[in-house]
């Protein structure tokens, strides 16, 4: 997927993110290696969406670096896309929805109606194509939006719960089309809180809690046997309720420990 | 092809407001003058009289005296058609009129309740009348707006030695509106007005008011006409303003407002003086 | 209230005679207002949609002002363009005064802040729903704009007919700019107002009932087309 070199691996070095006086982010560090597909997992507000939007670029980082390795001083940013948990359509048809995209990535007025054709084909929409983008049903909305990325061949996919709001056979096609991006080369980033979804379709996970990356394991690993006891407690499926994060291996100083 | 008819409509669109708002190019001229001339219908009568003589076409402003003369001062008309002598003088010799001819006279009558409260019916000394209604106190509608009519009621209350200001708000109402609009207050709270007789003649919500006071010397209400001075705005219409004025205070204009008529009475007597800028003898 | 049934009358049999001036008043009453309408709408558009998008010292002001101008009075609004076109004011040369381009400006004047107001309003709205999504494709707030403004046309279209009755209602503007003059500059609420300070309140009234049912005609036209693109393109 993609034209031109792989703008891969994405380092993350000690990245911070502060709104509002709150540090959502804290000291953050990983790499995005190529061909993976990385889940991110935490409770709500662990800061999985602000996670996705700084890698994409969407909101800078208030300290620490996010750099592209591969891009090699090409602008990163055409190569990405991004499917959110509510599906964003403009009041205009499906085909016309798509075909926006494509325009607003340069690609000639020529040109486009076959892309379009080939995404809508590609995700089931076909028969979709004249009608309001907004009479779509939920799902077929967020297959929409997956369609519009499909037509711009991104090299890294990222995708903030795609599937929260859909029922299970809805959900099933999206993961369905996930996999064909996958297998088209495209680097899959995605944040869940569904386990199950997670188990199905990471490669790698990493677990998020108030801002902090706690683990970051292989899928398989993991959820055999987490390292971390945060990320255990919530695959068991427990709430982590209480206020300070505590970390059974880097306690903050003066704290006491909860049992 | 869609795009084709969308962006022709668009041209289309964006030419039409410049032949909307564009001038016709037409020769006309541009006269200042009263609401009173308007209300009657004299314009309306006598204007394609003139045209049809002349091909030229005369717009009228028809607003208050005193903005009539504000607007001639600036410029904006070509020539001045109202009726207040004093003001009249003052604008020819501020130099900004050329000259003042006599073009039309007609009086103005005072109106009031059909049953007339303050007892002025047929009286002919209109400050007496006005000493009667201060008097009484019968309500008393004015202009209130610096037009002629309403210069020509505040002499009325100076001859009688009124101070009709420091009633305002009690018997004497202020409305600083047009003629139509005080008569039709008028009307409606049952009061006094002064009106000249053209608008009276053509007003059509009487409502059970009737002449009272008319005729007598104080009430006679000439109307003068002036070119705006071209020295002063170059770009007046000086050569077309000109032959208006000359066609209104020669014999065949003179016919055509004497034929005027408002429910069978003639409206305005006619008389420009053959030379000179006087007032009528009363 | 006989004026009521005499108002119906007179209204009628002047639309029923085809009456020449009343056919000459109204069309250049809808001339004048749609013109008006349409270059406000040129303006106030594109600004109201940047000052969504663009945040640049004074925005807040900017916000502020526009909203109260608004609430301008129309004949102030006169007032200033007769001052402007006047031949002893800046704009004299061109000699629009008394003349349906002076009502026009005087229109555009009074509009474009309504429809700026809420194209702002619109585009601000539909912004904060639609950012995250156009970044990621790439699209910046001048990019997106026209999408936006397409986006919302349906409300878009709501601020339009609201500034064409604003223009077409109006009166104290247009009689100062315009004079009122016969054949001219007489529109429908001048010749209206005129017939009120005549006396003629049967016609006056009459004239009023023509000019709200084309008001009604206009938004009824307006209605039918919003509602057929909506119902075809959602």
């Amino acid at each position: 997927m993609g034209e031109g070199s792989s703008i891969l691996p994405l380092e993350l070095d000690n990245v911070s993110f502060e709104a509002g006086g709150k540090r959502l982010i804290k000291g953050l560090s990983h790499t995005f290696e190529r061909a993976l597909r990385t889940v991110i997992i935490g409770p709500n507000g662990a800061g999985k969406s602000l996670l996705l939007r700084l890698c994409h670029g969407l909101i800078g980082a208030s300290a620490g670096r996010i750099v592209w390795h591969g891009a090699g001083g090409r602008d990163p940013a055409p190569y990405q896309g991004m499917v959110f948990q509510r599906p964003i359509m403009l009041r205009r048809s499906v085909a016309a929805n798509v075909d926006y995209a494509l325009a607003l990535r340069g690609i000639r007025r020529r040109q486009r109606p076959v892309l379009v054709d080939e995404a809508l084909v590609h995700t089931g929409l076909k028969r979709f194509a004249r009608q309001p983008a907004r009479l779509l049903s939920f799902g077929e909305q967020q297959k929409l939006a997956l369609a519009r990325v499909w037509a711009l061949k991104p090299q890294v996919l990222f995708l903030d719960e795609p599937t929260a709001s859909l029922d299970p056979t809805a959900t099933h096609t999206v993961e369905e089309i996930i996999a064909a991006f996958h297998a088209a080369g495209t680097r899959i980033v995605l944040t869940t809180h569904d386990l199950g979804q997670a188990r199905r379709l990471a490669d790698e996970v990493l677990f998020l809690h108030r801002g902090r990356l706690l683990e970051k394991a292989p899928a398989a690993r993991f959820f055999a046997k987490p390292a971390n006891d945060l990320a255990e407690a919530f695959i068991r499926g427990e709430l982590l309720w209480w206020r300070r994060g505590i970390d059974r291996r880097e306690k903050p100083a003066g704290e006491k420990a909860i049992d | 092809m869609t795009r084709v008819i969308i962006r022709f409509w668009l041209a289309a669109a964006c030419i039409w407001p410049v032949q909307a708002g564009a001038g016709d190019g037409k020769t006309f001229i541009t006269v200042a003058s009263t609401t009173s001339t308007q209300n009657s219908g004299f314009f309306a009568y006598i204007l394609p009289l003139f045209r049809k003589n002349t091909g030229i076409e005369v717009r009228v402003v028809a607003v208050g005296t005193g903005q009539a003369l504000r607007l001639a001062r600036r410029g904006d008309a070509d020539v001045l058609f109202v009726h207040h002598g004093p003001s009249e003088e003052k604008f020819v010799a501020a130099g900004f009129g050329v000259k003042r001819h006599d073009v039309m006279v007609n009086d103005f009558v005072i109106v009031g309740p059909g049953d007339d409260p303050a007892g002025i019916g047929g009286m002919t000394d209109a400050a007496k009348a006005a000493r009667r209604i201060a008097a009484a106190p019968a309500p008393f509608v004015s202009r209130g707006d610096d037009s002629g009519t309403h210069k020509k009621e505040q002499e009325l209350w100076r001859a009688a030695g009124i101070d009709a200001q420091a009633a305002s708000g009690t018997w004497y109402r202020e409305t600083g509106s047009g003629m139509g609009a005080t008569l039709n207050t008028a009307a409606a709270m049952r009061a006094y007005t002064l009106t000249d007789r053209g608008t009276w003649l053509g007003f059509k919500n009487k409502a059970g008011m009737r002449v009272l006071s008319e005729g007598g010397r104080r009430l006679l209400n000439p109307y003068g006409v002036i070119l705006v001075n071209p020295a002063r705005h170059p770009y007046v219409k000086a050569k077309l303003g000109k032959i208006f004025i000359d066609w209104l205070i020669s014999a065949e204009g003179q016919a055509a407002i004497a034929s005027f008529r408002i429910g069978g009475r003639r409206a305005y007597r006619p008389n420009a003086a053959t030379a000179g800028a006087t007032r009528p003898a009363p | 209230m006989p004026e009521f049934g005499a108002a119906f009358a007179e209204a009628l049999s002047l639309v029923i005679r085809l009456d020449r001036d009343l056919a000459e008043i109204v069309w250049l009453s809808l001339e004048v207002s749609l013109a008006a309408v349409f270059l406000a709408t040129l303006i106030g558009m594109p600004l109201g949609a940047a000052v969504a998008l663009f945040h640049f010292p004074g925005r807040k002001a900017v916000i502020v002002g526009v909203n109260a101008l608004m609430g301008l009075p129309p004949v102030v609004v006169g007032l200033i363009v007769y001052l402007s076109l006047s031949r002893a004011g800046p704009f004299g040369v061109f000699g629009m005064l008394f003349t349906p381009a002076a009502l026009i400006a005087a229109q555009v004047l009074l509009v474009f802040p309504i429809i700026a107001a809420l194209t702002r309003q619109v585009v601000e709205d539909l912004w904060a729903e639609y950012s995250d999504q156009l970044r990621s494709f790439g699209a910046g707030p001048g990019r997106a704009l026209t999408a936006l403004l397409w986006d919302g046309r349906f409300t878009l279209l709501t601020a339009v007919l609201a500034g064409f009755g604003r223009a077409s209602a109006e009166v104290g503007a247009v009689m100062i700019v315009g004079g009122n003059i016969d054949h001219v500059t007489r529109v429908m609420t001048t010749a209206i107002a005129l017939e009120v300070r005549k006396g003629d309140l049967a016609l006056a009234l009459g004239l009023g009932v023509i000019l709200m049912a084309l008001s009604l005609i206009v938004n009824g036209a307006a209605f039918l087309i919003k509602d057929t693109v909506e119902t075809r393109y959602g």
